[in-house]
């Protein structure tokens, strides 16, 4: 007689360390080898589009902030370029650049994060810590500027809501310089460690084909290969003046598109957000940056849908205006809600003990998923 | 690298009249209405079209239209019958560079609309949750269920224009 076996289900989560969030995997198994795989989301949900259509359009930008929490000046970023599309006006010089390298700060800062959190959950513990002490130099910087540490409300619709600090830019020189020697630290202790290497080199590969079809980008995609980034592909703001490379997955340990090349992709893209800080505080110019703003906001009825390159990949804000000074609808399309989706194709294969190397190579934010 | 109005001379000559029309009076975005049930079809041949070649599907973003008649009921709410439900979608070609806007609208008391999740695979969690936040159905959609709020949710679907809050979920009271 045949023994009888049948799948196991395991639930990861909500709570758990790993999971950044309250997010629940079931997990369908055999023996250590994971055969299925469902994310369970929306514990976060509150409905962010519902409150946008009772806010006018500048009250919306604190909500935006609270999606993904780690990269907020770059929600506002995207959530202003939209609205500033669907009024068709332009904003002066000093605002987008300051954007810029407020938008660049904040995208090293969030690497920080993903590139700690994903050493701790591997079972590094050191370069958590190390980058969490560099990004608060950063958070320093933000609060420096506009008052809040995390939640800043800083960018809104045709100008900022203060000018830099008058020490700013010089204190951005010291940080650049500080910073620059740290990446390679970073690499020394965790990148070329030989254990952070076995446990994510050849583990979680996601080929270019399957990637493009399930919506992934930003660094996730181009671990794949592909060369696309909205910043040089479709350009907003003032990218098109700054010189930078865009890094690809190279398989440098294991096979293109596998955990060790996402994770690197964000190594290699704090340097070139660097590189764009230096030039943007070398060529910015005087100006004011209220002058600007709208009294009223109530654009023309129509639609837009505009996209810009957030730290986790393509954030893209879908706006419908009915001609009242409330938006008629907001749709966000945000990176981890799609990078999620992409679990069950990913995990399939895998031992249990990958299951946290995968979740945390893709980088996700909770907030912005349930929205 | 091809205009909308190249495409929808494509669409036209290819699909007849499933292909609605072109809307271009919008400032910024213009787009093509095709029929909610042939709206599978049209992407099909949009991605797999070698001049064409739309491998990336941007957005798709449902729409309550709110162009029924509205009412008053009886306790104050308004009650929204008749009109559409829509969906836009947004796509793009990463090896031409086009960009393209298709909407395709279903009546609100019957929201049917063919599924593209076979086509590009993320619009699987779009098209949930579309349904989940506004009712729509979409036909030959592998897994349709609630995906961000709770599974036994049986107040309604939020983003609807005439949606009310319910007293109170599972014993719990909602309104705070």
């Amino acid at each position: 007689m045949a023994l009888k076996t049948e799948e196991m289900i395991l639930n990861m989560g909500p709570q758990h360390p790993s999971t950044h969030g309250v997010l629940r995997l079931e997990l369908e198994l055999e023996g250590e080898i994971i055969v299925g795989a469902k994310p369970h989301i929306g514990y976060l949900h509150r409905c962010f589009e519902k409150h946008c259509e009772a806010m006018n359009y500048s009250q919306v930008i604190p909500y935006t902030d609270r999606m993904d929490y780690l990269a907020s000046m770059y929600n506002e970023f995207g959530y202003v370029t939209a609205v500033e599309k669907l009024l068709g006006i332009q904003v002066p010089e000093r605002v987008e650049y300051i954007r810029v390298i407020m938008g660049e700060f904040q995208r090293i800062a969030s690497h920080l994060v993903a590139i700690g959190t994903y050493g701790l959950d591997i079972g590094a513990m050191t370069p958590f810590l190390y980058c969490f002490r560099d990004r608060e130099k950063i958070l320093s910087l933000f609060e420096q500027t506009c008052g809040a540490r995390l939640l800043y409300n800083y960018i809104w619709v045709g100008g900022l809501s203060h000018d830099l600090h008058p020490d700013f830019i010089h204190q951005a020189k010291e940080f650049i310089k500080y910073f620059r020697p740290k990446i390679k630290e970073l690499n020394d202790l965790l990148t070329k460690n030989k254990i952070f290497i076995d446990r994510t080199a050849n583990v979680g590969i996601l080929p270019l084909d399957l990637a493009i079809n399930y919506g992934i980008s930003g660094p996730n995609l181009r671990a794949s290969g592909f060369k696309w980034d909205i910043r040089k592909d479709d350009p907003y703001s003032v990218y098109h003046k700054f010189d930078f490379d865009i890094p690809i997955g190279q398989g440098a340990m294991g096979t293109v598109g596998d955990c060790w090349d996402r994770y690197y992709m964000r190594v290699l893209e704090m340097e070139e957000s660097l590189k764009i800080i230096e030039q943007a505080i070398e060529q910015i110019p005087e100006g004011d940056v209220t002058s600007a703003i709208p009294k009223r906001i109530k654009p023309a009825v129509g639609q837009v849908y505009s996209r810009v390159e957030n730290p986790r990949g393509e954030l893209g804000y879908f706006i419908i205006s009915d001609g009242t000074v409330n938006p008629f609808r907001v749709k966000v399309k945000g990176p981890s809600f799609v990078h999620l989706g992409i679990m069950n194709e990913l995990l399939k294969g895998y031992m249990i003990a990958d299951v946290i190397a995968i979740l945390g190579s893709i980088d996700i934010v909770l907030g912005e998923v349930d929205r | 690298m091809k205009t909308t109005e190249d495409i929808f001379e494509i669409l036209k000559t290819n699909f007849g009249e499933s292909i609605l029309e072109l809307i271009s009076t919008q400032p910024i975005e213009k787009y093509i209405r095709i029929n909610n049930f042939e709206i599978d079809k049209v992407c099909l041949f949009l991605k797999d079209n070698e001049d064409l070649l739309f491998d990336n599907l941007m957005n798709l973003s449902g729409v309550d239209d709110a162009n029924g008649k509205k009412t008053l009921s009886a306790n104050g709410t308004q009650i929204i019958s008749g009109g559409t439900l829509s969906v836009f979608y947004h796509i793009e070609s990463t090896k031409y560079r086009h960009k393209l806007v298709l909407k395709t609208s279903a009546e609100r008391e019957k929201p049917d609309i063919a599924s593209v999740s076979k086509i590009w695979r993320h619009a699987n969690w779009h098209e949930r949750e579309a349904f989940d936040l506004l009712g729509i159905n979409f036909l030959n959609h592998p897994d349709l269920r609630r995906i961000l709020m709770p599974y036994d949710w049986e107040a309604g679907f939020p983003l609807r224009k005439d949606y009310e809050n319910p007293e109170f979920y599972l014993g719990m009271k909602v309104p705070y």
